[in-house]
């Protein structure tokens, strides 16, 4: 049974501006009560050219067919490294939609929204606990966008103190989003070599380390999977430099509850809400990229910030040495919102076990696949595990696997990321799923491999069984198509 | 815990499997000094049903329209979603995937990717769009930032009229990059100061940004401000955060807007405290490889069969890291999704009529709120769905009073002006009936006596 994939009816479905018939609609609006009013000529529009004319009904099935083209974590294993697909409660879209939520505007005066708003205040709280910070800020719209305001706090205290350093430091393993964020605070990046181990070492850390570095950006537990074990030794030879670490909390999956950032000296942190806080990743966001800061940072948090006083939230605008706010209002209070749900279904002890599950499926991976796949990496691996393609036969690659793997019913994993490994094939997880499901994953995993010997070509021309084949990516970007366009 | 599906024997059977004794072995790389050792200091855990009560309790000290009138914009629109929207997004095949990597599987978002891109040149006017950002302010933001890329030019003029929010936005990301910003102010009829625009405009300057409608809800005459900023070599950004205007007025594109930005977030999404709402992101073609954010892009499988992946990746943070167009990464997804819906169930006529309605019941308000005592409206360009009242008495005082009444009257300007202490903006969609608007012009009444 390790293949679950099939092949079913799938419908084909034209564009919705190919369903268009001029008349149709899918609206209706109740009769004007005020007397009409008109634009200056020079302002108003004539039609908008193009748009669609549907009816309810072709909407609605259209966007249906178009979502059983989909595979999402509720269709099946997801186990994309680095992206922590776990299960998204449905209760969490309960909450976001209450009237009270999802119809509080955010302009309503603050003692009309002390509900919204000691939400995020408690959820600050509760992340800071999490982490091991002093203060968090819930403003940032995504993982990168939290990136961006930590390395802004960094540089503006850097700047405070009359520091004008150019460098950060960030090892070969990290997330591209480090150092594009590095460079869009104007900072010069320094790329550092992780070595053969995978972990970072203090005395390379103390090679790279000059006054002109103002920080390291590092991933813990690293991109491998594996915790940066000389982390604290680290934060010490950055600190005695003059300089503040940054941790990317891509994969505060794998110690919730067991290690926190801050203890470790981390000054400043991400997290990512659509990954460790089970919100959904909505087929590319929206997520929420929160960041904890050490106390020393607090004068430039993002503004506004929600604070406390008695028993009254309020927002507080009045901060001089903020970096200033990164977007409207005060972050995307839908997810935080969600968020919130899972840390009260989960409680304290709860989000231990939800790690300390996450690292068991994961090492449970690899010790069924190690004999097997090549594991260039041999540290005791958290939350994921990272193989790369040497052992494969018969000509094929991590391409021709992942998509073989969507033949058997998974989503494949992450591929071609970290960089150092080739070929890589990174495979998290997550707690939510059962040892059934890993199970049948693995002899997935294994029956491939064998066939990647005797029979490559069903990898080779994999997948057979999704609605399309393997699609041209190349004449994609070479001759650009990137809207409709209708025939003249 | 019913996330997480291990019994103690799989757990045993697993640490058998791996070769280790407990759990606690599994984490034996992270050194002694940096374990945690005690519990959060976290609530216990909750059953569904207590969840749903706590948040209920949080949500029911929240004010909303279904217990006051309310006249809020500001940057967030109270619109009607049709049922449909919300009851497609739930389609858990679309939310709980992540951004399609894996074309063959991710078809489904592709295509609705496609579509939103089109929906959104067809509205803007342009030949290009992005697949999302996160919000209007921050697409305003890598709007900046690419006029900067395009110009190699540094200073970037900004409408002192554009949402404040918007401008600060704008000023963060700035924050570092040696960008000269310069604000350009707006004459008494409440639209940018051409004669001022010329003098601050130079060979120097990257690009000129100006709401659209502007904060103040008046609609600015793009085309002669495009003809100024083009004579310098420089870029016209418009940036519409209530997009529903764009229903009702020309479209940036149309009247020489060189990249159009804006917030999605009234094309069917609720005003949920600010967030997730969607950034969009147009502008012409010979533009598009310095672009910010994902595309997405037709092609063909290995049976011709047409189907779409994500493209032009090559400026994208994960190839290009350090040299990226923008780092942005995850975007708002399933936000484009919803203004894709929504957009094709109102499609070419409904969003000129849902346009009309915000404009006629907008100026039936400004006209009553205009004729009441000791209430002007300062401004006397053409607006849109929104527009300053000055008030001849404490504007503060006057919303708290408005308040008791149940009627949320408007967001005060004094909030982000200082100054302007006798102003506050009305917003008025087509979810405010007569009797709403007549509401708060009694209500006024009373205010001025």
């Amino acid at each position: 049974m390790s293949q679950i994939g099939t092949q079913g009816l799938i419908l084909k479905e034209k564009l919705i501006f190919e369903h268009s018939d001029p008349g149709r609609k899918g609206y209706s609006l109740p009769a004007l009560d005020v007397p009409p009013a008109s634009l200056p000529e020079e302002l108003a529009r004539d039609e908008i050219k193009g748009f669609p004319e549907v009816s309810e009904v072709d909407v609605v099935r259209h966007f249906t067919r178009l979502s059983t083209w989909n595979y999402g974590v509720d269709s099946g294993f997801y186990p994309l490294g680095s992206c922590t697909m776990k299960y998204n409660p449905k209760i969490n879209e309960v909450t976001s939609r209450l009237p009270g939520m999802a119809g509080c505007h955010p302009h309503t005066p603050e003692n009309l929204s002390q509900g919204a708003l000691g939400l995020m205040y408690d959820l600050q709280e509760a992340l800071a606990e999490v982490s091991g910070f002093d203060a968090v800020t819930l403003q940032p719209a995504a993982g990168a966008h939290g990136e961006f305001a930590g390395m802004l706090m960094i540089r503006a205290w850097h700047e405070a103190q009359g520091n004008k350093r150019k460098k950060v430091l960030i090892p070969d393993t990290a997330h591209g989003t480090n150092p594009a964020t590095a460079a869009l605070c104007g900072y010069d990046v320094v790329p550092i070599d992780s070595g053969d181990s995978g972990v970072l070492t203090a005395e390379t850390v103390a090679r790279h380390m000059d006054d002109d570095v103002a920080a390291l950006m590092i991933t813990n537990p690293n991109t491998l999977g594996i915790y940066e074990a000389e982390i604290s030794k680290i934060c010490e030879i950055v600190h005695d430099g003059g300089g503040l670490v940054y941790c990317d909390g891509a994969n505060l999956n794998a110690v919730m509850g067991i290690a926190r950032p801050g203890d470790a000296g981390v000054d400043v942190m991400h997290f990512n809400l659509h990954k460790t806080f089970a919100t959904p990743h909505g087929g590319g966001g929206p997520g929420a990229g929160p960041v904890g800061i050490v106390d020393k940072l607090i004068p430039f948090l993002p503004k506004p910030l929600v604070v406390k006083e008695g028993d009254l939230y309020s927002l507080d605008y009045d901060r001089p040495e903020s970096i200033g706010r990164l977007r409207s209002f005060y972050g995307n209070f839908g997810v935080l919102l969600r968020a919130w749900t899972y840390i009260l279904s989960m409680g304290g002890s709860g989000l231990k076990k939800v790690s300390e599950m996450a690292v068991l499926n994961a090492n449970y991976i690899r010790a069924r696949l190690d004999t097997t796949y090549d594991l260039p990496h041999k540290n005791r691996s958290l939350h994921e595990v990272v193989f790369s393609d040497k052992n494969l036969g018969g000509g094929c690659r991590t391409l021709d696997l992942a998509k073989r793997l969507i033949d058997y019913g998974y989503h494949p994993p992450t591929v071609y990321f970290p960089l150092v490994v080739q070929g890589a094939i990174m495979i998290e997880p997550t707690e939510t799923e059962s040892r059934e499901v890993i199970d049948e994953f693995c002899d997935a995993m294994l029956a491939i491999a064998e066939e990647a010997e005797k029979t490559p070509e069903l990898l080779l021309e994999a997948p057979r069984v999704s609605a399309l084949g393997r699609l041209d990516e190349t004449s994609a970007a070479r001759k650009p198509v990137l809207r409709y366009q209708e025939e003249e | 815990m019913r996330y997480i599906p291990h019994t103690d024997e799989d757990v045993r059977q697993m640490l058998e499997t791996i070769g280790v004794k407990s759990i606690e072995d599994l984490f034996v790389e992270i050194p002694g000094d940096v374990l945690l050792n005690r519990d959060y200091d976290l609530p216990e855990p909750m059953a569904e049903a207590e969840v749903l009560s706590e948040l209920k309790r949080l949500a029911m000290q929240n004010a909303t329209v279904d217990c006051y009138r309310s006249f809020l914009g500001g940057g967030a629109y109270n619109h009607f979603s049709p049922s449909a929207v919300d009851h497609l997004i739930s389609r858990s095949e679309f939310y709980t995937a992540y951004t399609p990597y894996q074309p063959e599987i991710s078809q489904g978002t592709l295509q609705a990717i496609f579509e939103y891109q089109t929906l959104i040149c067809q509205l803007t006017g342009m030949e290009v769009s992005n697949a999302s950002m996160y919000d209007g302010a921050s697409a305003c933001a890598e709007a900046v930032l690419m006029a900067i890329r395009a110009t190699r030019r540094s200073k970037v003029l900004l409408s002192a009229s554009l949402h404040p929010e918007y401008r600060e936005t704008v000023e963060t990301y700035c924050r570092y990059l040696e960008i000269e910003l310069v604000g350009v102010p707006y004459l008494e009829d409440g639209r940018i100061d051409q004669g001022e625009l010329s003098n601050l405009l130079d060979k120097g300057t990257a690009a000129l940004i100006v709401g659209y409608p502007n904060f103040f809800g008046v609609i600015e005459e793009l085309a002669p401000l495009a003809e100024k900023v083009h004579e310098v070599g420089a870029l016209l950004v418009s940036a519409t955060a209530e997009p529903v205007s764009l229903g009702g007025i020309k479209s940036p594109g149309e009247l020489g807007a060189d990249v159009a930005v804006g917030e999605g977030q009234s094309f069917g999404m609720p005003v949920s405290y600010g967030g997730p709402g969607v950034g969009f992101f147009a502008t012409s073609k010979k533009r598009v490889r310095s672009m910010p954010g994902r595309l997405c892009g037709a092609t063909t499988d290995k049976d011709g069969q047409s189907g779409f992946v994500l493209t032009l990746s090559t400026r994208e943070q994960h190839i290009r890291r350090e040299k990226a167009t923008s780092n942005i990464c995850s975007n708002q997804g399933l936000c484009a999704l919803i203004a894709t819906i929504y957009l094709s169930l109102l499609g070419k006529n409904g969003l000129r009529e849902l346009a009309e309605q915000n404009l006629a019941k907008a100026e039936y308000a400004k006209a009553a709120i205009g004729a009441v005592d000791g209430f002007v409206i300062p401004f006397t360009a053409p607006t849109f769905n929104e527009f300053v009242v000055e008030y001849d008495g404490n504007v503060e005082g006057l919303l708290k009073r408005l308040e008791k009444n149940y009627i949320l009257g408007g967001v005060p300007l004094a909030k982000y002006f200082p100054e302007k202490k006798q102003q506050f903006l009305v917003c008025v969609t087509e979810q405010n009936s007569k009797a709403d608007i007549d509401a708060l012009v009694d209500a006024l009444k009373g205010g001025a006596a």
